[in-house]
């Protein structure tokens, strides 16, 4: 079973709003987490202004030697993606599922200002669940 | 993955937790007689209701859009016409109908036969200005604002006032574009 390496929020402005690894490889530091969510929200941008077809939405999954980068932009902007091993399956559906997971736990909580990092342990506690392997292949049935 | 078919309105609302109705429309209450109690001038509690569900709204859109599975509506009607059919299921668990459709397809009227919001309101004779359900207006508004969309929500008719039903003007003022400046001076 693949393993999922790391998880990353972007607000619309580009900006890192949540991050979190999983196990041991792949794992960075604030700076450098911080420095991926804002070049991918630019190649992202760019992306769609280079592609070919009208109406691009912009990089959905981007496939290297060592990982994989899937990657869901809500119809309002805001994009979550997931680093994970390669051929991992059903990472659009877990991106979907963290969508909901956040407009539940995070858009819910009064005390979460819009745009700004989430702090919120109901959030985490779901998404812990959400990521672990078993739960991810459930979610692909 | 092939895309997932949107749900209907039904079959979200089947699926979410609910909180029982009179719950709801009494807390609505509760807090349209409290702001009414602070801030005294009946203009001032309309504007204080749609700022707050402009507030709710820009919330609001992410969870509808994560668990309706709509995708990007081609145009202003088709947008107008998921809030009815989808959208007000979804949250209020009623139907609504759009109407009055201006000849450019930049207005409309969303029309509300019923309305849990009212179900034991009748507006005191020092109340008349009170737009009781302005919270929907600003909803919808924060909610549009957030895919692009400046509009202007204004009630029209209010079974509260003595009219036969519930008609929300939304009139498209502008459409942003998504796209990013690319020019320094912008």
């Amino acid at each position: 079973m693949a393993a999922i390496y790391s998880l990353y929020i972007i607000n619309k402005s580009g900006g890192l709003i949540y991050y979190k690894d999983y196990g041991s490889s792949g794992r960075m530091d604030t700076n450098d987490s911080l420095r991926v969510a804002s070049l991918w929200h630019s190649m992202h941008a760019i992306s769609q202004q280079l592609s070919p077809v009208s109406g691009c939405a912009g990089i959905e999954l981007l496939q290297a030697d060592t990982f994989d980068l899937h990657c869901f932009q809500s119809l309002t902007g805001t994009k979550f993606f997931v680093v994970c091993e390669p051929g991992t399956q059903y990472m659009e559906t877990l991106l979907k599922f963290v969508y909901e997971l956040y407009t539940d736990y995070v858009l819910k909580n009064p005390f979460y200002e819009m745009e700004m990092p989430i702090r919120c342990e109901l959030f985490d506690i779901n998404l812990t669940q959400a990521v672990q392997k078993d739960r991810v292949a459930f979610l692909g049935r | 993955m092939a895309p997932v078919a949107p749900r209907s309105g039904d079959a979200i609302f089947a699926n979410v937790e609910r909180v029982n109705a009179e719950l709801f429309t009494l807390t609505y209450g509760a807090i349209v007689r409290q702001l009414l109690t602070d801030l005294e001038e009946v203009d001032e509690v309309n504007k204080q209701l749609d700022q707050m569900g402009y507030n709710i709204g820009i919330r609001l859109i992410d969870e509808f859009l994560a668990k309706s599975n709509v995708s990007r509506c081609v145009d202003f009607r088709e947008t107008t016409d998921v809030i009815a059919k989808v959208g007000f299921k979804m949250f209020l668990g009623v139907t609504a109908s759009v109407a009055n459709w201006d000849a450019d397809g930049t207005c409309c009227s969303i029309i509300l036969e019923d309305n849990p919001l009212v179900d034991f309101v009748e507006l005191p004779d020092n109340c008349q200005g009170l737009y009781y359900c302005n919270i929907l207006s600003g909803v919808i508004r924060g909610a549009l604002e957030m895919v692009s969309m400046k509009t202007e929500v204004t009630w029209i008719r209010d079974v509260l006032r003595g009219d036969d039903a519930f008609e929300l003007q939304v009139k498209l003022l502008k459409q942003v574009p998504e796209e990013y400046p690319y020019k320094d001076d912008e």
